[in-house]
C-alpha cells in the first residue's frame, strides 16, 4: 500500500517521523489553488486596494467616512445585534429540539428531522418572500411586520434551525447515555447532570453552531433585502446598494473590508470550537441511544418541540403557496400563468420563463467545475494529512464564509484583466461553483477519511493493488458523497442571489434575480410568489436527492 | 514454510518487535500468543506485508519476501474487526480476492458457493453485511480470507470480538476448516484456551520476541521459564528450598524453581503432606482449592469436594510432574 511503500522509504531514508507529500498531490492541489487565487483571491485583494487607494494614491476617506458616518455606523451596529440577537433565538429553539430528535424515537421522526432541513436549503430570496407571504403587507394573520426587526429575526431562526438541530444532535445523539446514567447513579439530579455533564460535553457542538448561525446571520443579504425594506440594511445590503445604486466603489470596498474582518474573527472562533468537537469522545451508534417517550412529561415535550417546529417551518411555505395561488376572484393559476405569458412584457426584462432557463443552464457548469475541484481539492486534502492538509482545507472553506455579495462585487472590480470576463455568462456559474466547493468538499472528506485504513489493507491483502483499491473501495463509497455534494452544488446554483445579483445582466437573469425584479414591480407580487414557490420546488427536489441518498447509505460494519 | 528471522520493528523508536524469531511449518496451525502490547499483532501485520521491518527478514520456502508487496505476496489476512466492505454484498465480499486474481465469472460464482458452503453460509451470497451477525460476519470474514486459497493464512484475534458460548464453537468448528483445507495458518490471540484448541504449535511472544515455541503439551509440562508458566495459566512456582521442605529434591544444583501443574496435585486423606485451605470455589465440575504452603507461598489445586476454609488438608505431589527451571 502506499502509506506502508512510502513509510518503508522514509525508514530507508533513516527518516523516521514526517512523511513528505508526494509530487502528484502537488499537482493535483495546483488546479483548485489556481482557481481559488484567481476567482477568489484576486478580487478580495482588488477590493481592499480599492477601498484603500480609490483615486491611484493611499487614501483612508473611505473608512473614515464609515466611522464618522452616523448612517454607516448604525448600519454597522445593527449588522452586529441583529445577527446576535438571531443567533441567541435559534440556539434557545434548536436545543430543544436537537434533544428531541437525539434522544427519542417516535412515528414521524426522521420525516419531522427531514422537514428542518428544508428551511437551510431553500434560496434565501425565497426564506424572504415566504415570510413577507406571512408577515408582510397582506399577511393572512393581519399583521405588517415588513421594516421591523422582528420578521428578519424571525426568518433567521427558520434559516439557520436545521445547523443547530443538525449540529448540536449530531453529537448529542452519539453520545454515550451510560456517561449521564453513571452520573445519576453517583447521585445527581437530572437538571444537573444535563448541567454538570451534558452540556459540558456538547458545549463545543453548541458554540461552534452559534457561530455559524452567527457567520449566516452577519452576512444575511436576501432576507434583510427583503422583508427589511431598506429600513433595516446590513453590511451586506449596503455594499450591494454603495456599488450598485450609488456606484461608490471605494465606500462598498471599505466596507467589504470590515465585513471581511469581522468574518474572518468569526470563522476564527468557529474553527477553534468545530475542531473540539472531533475530540475524543465515548461515542455510540446513535440507534442504541434514542427510545421511546415513556411518561406523559416527555410526550408532551416531544409533541410541543415538534408543534413548534411545524409552525416556524412550514407556517412560512404554506402561506407562501397559498397567497401564490390567490387572486382577487379567489384561487387560480393566474400567476404561474403570468410567469409563461407575461402580460407587461418590456425589452429590458427577461421571461420569467426565461430566467428559469437560465438558472438551469448556468446551473450545469456551476456543478461540474464545483464537483471537479471539488473532488480533486478533498483528494488533497486526505492525501496530505496533517498540518499541510488542513491550511489546504481552512482556506478553501473561506468562500463559504465570505459573503457572496463580496464575491460578486470582486468579480465586478477585478476580473477585467488580463481578459475582460466582467461580460461573460460564464462568470455566473464561476461564482455559484466558489460557493459550492466548500459543500463538495465537507460532503466528500468525512467519508473519503472514514474509508478505514483497514479496508483498503483488506483489500491489498486480497490481492488489490493500490490503484484497484482505489477503484475498488474508495471510489465506490466515495462516489454517493461526490452525488449529495453535486446535488448541494445544484441547489446553491439554483438559488444563489448575492453574487449573481451584481454579475448577471438583463439577458442571463436567473431565477432569484427575477424575483427580486417581480418583487420591486408594482402589481407582480403575486407572480413573485409564483416563482418563488418554483425555485422552492426546485430546490426541493434537490434535496429530497440529498436526503435519500444519505439516508439509503449502508453502514454499520 | 514460513520463516521469521530476527525481526525488528520501531515505532517513533520505541521497538513493538525485538528480534523476534518464528517458523510455520505447511499444513499446520501456529498459535502465536502474547498479553496485550507484546507485538503479535505487529508481528501479523509485518508478515502480510502492511509494516515494514527496521531489520531482520521474512522468507517463504526460503525466499524473501519482504520486497514483495502486500497483494502480491498471497498470504490472506482476516482482521479483529472483519474491516468487511459495506458496500458489497456476502458474495462480493468472498469474491473480492478472486475477482483480484482475474478468475472468470463462472469460476469465481461456484467457489464463492464452496467457500460459503465450508464456513456454514449456505445461499448467504446476496446479503447485505450489515445485517448479519457478529458470528455470521465472522465466517464471512473468514470465507472472504480463505477463498483466494492464500499460502498461509494470517488470523488477528479473529475471536475477539464474540461471546464465549459462540467462540468455543466457532473454534472447533475452524479448526476442522483449515484441517479440511490443509491450510497453513499463524494465529494471534491472548486467550490460552483458546490457543490450546486450536494449536498444533504454540509460540509465546513477549516485550517483542518469541520466548517459547512448543506444542501445547510441551509448554504446559515443561515451560521454559517462570513467565511462561504464569502465562499459560501455571500457578503454582515454588522454590527450590520450599520444594525440600515438602521432600521433593530438584534434579539439579542449578535448579532454583519448580512448577507444579493443578493435576500433580491429589487430595487424599492419607496424603503425605499437610496445608491449611485458604479458599475453596466451585468452578463447574470442581473445587478450585488454595493451599496455603506457609507465609509467602500457596497451592492451587482441584479437588472433587469442597472444603472448608481454615481447615488442614492432606494430598500427595507427584514429583515426576514437577517441571524445572534455573529463573
Amino acid at each position: 500500500m502506499d502509506r506502508r511503500e512510502s513509510g518503508a522509504l522514509a525508514r530507508r531514508m533513516g527518516n523516521c517521523g514526517a512523511m513528505r507529500t508526494r509530487p502528484w498531490v502537488l499537482l493535483l492541489a495546483a488546479i483548485p489553488a489556481l482557481f481559488l487565487a484567481y476567482f477568489f483571491v484576486y478580487p478580495l485583494v482588488t477590493i481592499l486596494y480599492t477601498g484603500l487607494v480609490p483615486n491611484g494614491q493611499f487614501a483612508t476617506s473611505a473608512f473614515a467616512e464609515i466611522v464618522t458616518n452616523p448612517t454607516m455606523r448604525s448600519v454597522a451596529w445593527f449588522t452586529l445585534w441583529q445577527a446576535f440577537l438571531s443567533t441567541v433565538f435559534t440556539v434557545a429553539l434548536g436545543l430543544p429540539a436537537a434533544y428531541v430528535f437525539a434522544r427519542y424515537r417516535f412515528p414521524g421522526r426522521s420525516l419531522f428531522r427531514a422537514l428542518t432541513l428544508i428551511p437551510f436549503v431553500l434560496p434565501t430570496l425565497v426564506v424572504g418572500v415566504a415570510f413577507l407571504a406571512v408577515l408582510g403587507p397582506g399577511s393572512p394573520f393581519g399583521i405588517d411586520l415588513r421594516g421591523t426587526i422582528w420578521a428578519i429575526l424571525i426568518a433567521h431562526v427558520f434559516y439557520n434551525l436545521a445547523i443547530v438541530i443538525r449540529g448540536v444532535g449530531v453529537l448529542w445523539e452519539q453520545i454515550d447515555p451510560h456517561i449521564e446514567d453513571a452520573a445519576r447513579s453517583l447521585g445527581a439530579g437530572r437538571w444537573r447532570v444535563f448541567r454538570e455533564v451534558t452540556l459540558p460535553l456538547l458545549r463545543p457542538a453548541i458554540l461552534s453552531s452559534a457561530a455559524l448561525v452567527f457567520l449566516f446571520s452577519f452576512t444575511s443579504f436576501g432576507v434583510i433585502l427583503v422583508l427589511g425594506d431598506l429600513h433595516h440594511t446590513t453590511l451586506e445590503v449596503e455594499i450591494w446598494r454603495q456599488a450598485t445604486a450609488f456606484l461608490r466603489l471605494d465606500l462598498a470596498s471599505a466596507l467589504a473590508v470590515l465585513q471581511l474582518v469581522g468574518v474572518t474573527v468569526i470563522l476564527l472562533i468557529y474553527g477553534r470550537f468545530s475542531r473540539r468537537t472531533a475530540g475524543e469522545l465515548p461515542l455510540r451508534p446513535s440507534a442504541e441511544v434514542a427510545r421511546r417517550p415513556r411518561t406523559t412529561g416527555e410526550r408532551l415535550f416531544i409533541a410541543a418541540t415538534l408543534g413548534m417546529l411545524g409552525l416556524i417551518v412550514a407556517a412560512p411555505l404554506v402561506v407562501l403557496i397559498g397567497r401564490s395561488l390567490s387572486t382577487p376572484t379567489g384561487p387560480a393559476l393566474t400567476h404561474y400563468a403570468n410567469l409563461i405569458n407575461p402580460p407587461r412584457a418590456s425589452a429590458v426584462f427577461v421571461s420569467p420563463l426565461d430566467a428559469i432557463g437560465n438558472s438551469l443552464r448556468f446551473a450545469i457548469p456551476a456543478v461540474i467545475i464545483a464537483a471537479g475541484i471539488g473532488l480533486m481539492a478533498a483528494v488533497v486534502i486526505v492525501s496530505a494529512r496533517g498540518r499541510s492538509g488542513r491550511i489546504f482545507d481552512t482556506i478553501l472553506m473561506l468562500p463559504l464564509g465570505t459573503s457572496a455579495v463580496t464575491i460578486g462585487f470582486g468579480f465586478l472590480v477585478a476580473l477585467d484583466q488580463p481578459v475582460d470576463l466582467r461580460a461573460s455568462a460564464i462568470l455566473i456559474p464561476i461564482a455559484h461553483a466558489l460557493v459550492a466547493i466548500p459543500f463538495v468538499i465537507r460532503s466528500t472528506v468525512p467519508v473519503m477519511e472514514s474509508v478505514q485504513r483497514r479496508l483498503r489493507e483488506a483489500a491489498a491483502v486480497l490481492g488489490a493493488s493500490p490503484r484497484q483499491a482505489w477503484r475498488e473501495v474508495d471510489l465506490p463509497l466515495v462516489s454517493r458523497a461526490l452525488a449529495v455534494g453535486a446535488l448541494f452544488a445544484f441547489a446553491i446554483s439554483i438559488g444563489e442571489f448575492g453574487a449573481t445579483s451584481f454579475i448577471a445582466r438583463p439577458a442571463t437573469t436567473t431565477i432569484p434575480v427575477a424575483i427580486f425584479r417581480l418583487l420591486g414591480r408594482p402589481g407582480t407580487f403575486g407572480e413573485a410568489m409564483a416563482m418563488a414557490v418554483v425555485l422552492m420546488a426546485i430546490t426541493g427536489i434537490a434535496a429530497m436527492g440529498i436526503e435519500s441518498m444519505r439516508g439509503s447509505r449502508s453502514g454499520g460494519v | 514454510m514460513l520463516e521469521v528471522s530476527n525481526l525488528t520493528i520501531r515505532f517513533d523508536g520505541v521497538p513493538a518487535l525485538d528480534g523476534a524469531d518464528l517458523e510455520v511449518e505447511d499444513r499446520s496451525i501456529h498459535v502465536l500468543m502474547g498479553p496485550s502490547g507484546s507485538g503479535k499483532s505487529t508481528m501479523l501485520r509485518a508478515i502480510a506485508g502492511l509494516e515494514y521491518p527496521d531489520s531482520g527478514d521474512i522468507a517463504w520456502n526460503g525466499l524473501s519476501v519482504l520486497s514483495v508487496p502486500v497483494h502480491k505476496r498471497g498470504f490472506g489476512l482476516m482482521f479483529q474487526d472483519y474491516a468487511l466492505f459495506p458496500h458489497r454484498d456476502v458474495a462480493g465480499n468472498v469474491a473480492f480476492g478472486l475477482r483480484m486474481q482475474g478468475l472468470g465469472p463462472a469460476i469465481i460464482h461456484d467457489r464463492v458457493d464452496e467457500v460459503l458452503e465450508l464456513v456454514g453460509l449456505p445461499g448467504y451470497g446476496d446479503r447485505s453485511v450489515g445485517t448479519l451477525s457478529g458470528g455470521e460476519r465472522q465466517r464471512v470474514a473468514l470465507a472472504r480470507t480463505l477463498a483466494p486459497r492464500p499460502r498461509l493464512v494470517l488470523l488477528d484475534e479473529p475471536l475477539g470480538a464474540l461471546d464465549r458460548s459462540l467462540r468455543e464453537h466457532l473454534l472447533v468448528e475452524m479448526r476442522a476448516i483449515f484441517t479440511q483445507v490443509e491450510a497453513t495458518v499463524l494465529y494471534v490471540t491472548h486467550d490460552r484456551e483458546e490457543a490450546f484448541t486450536i494449536a498444533d504449535r504454540v509460540a509465546i511472544i513477549n516485550g517483542g520476541r518469541i520466548v517459547a515455541d512448543d506444542t501445547p503439551e510441551g509448554l504446559w509440562h515443561q515451560p521454559p521459564d517462570g513467565w511462561t508458566a504464569r502465562f499459560i495459566g501455571l500457578e503454582n512456582l515454588c522454590t527450590a528450598s520450599r520444594l525440600s521442605e515438602l521432600g521433593v529434591q530438584p534434579p539439579f544444583e542449578t535448579t532454583t524453581t519448580g512448577v507444579i501443574p493443578p493435576e500433580a496435585i491429589t487430595m487424599s486423606p492419607t496424603g503425605s503432606h499437610t496445608a491449611t485451605v485458604a479458599g475453596s470455589h466451585f468452578r463447574g465440575g470442581a473445587y478450585r482449592v488454595e493451599l496455603e504452603l506457609g507465609a509467602d507461598s500457596a497451592l492451587v489445586t482441584w479437588s472433587p469436594i469442597g472444603l472448608e476454609p481454615g481447615t488442614t488438608a492432606r494430598f500427595d505431589i507427584d514429583p515426576a510432574r514437577i517441571s524445572w527451571f534455573e529463573d
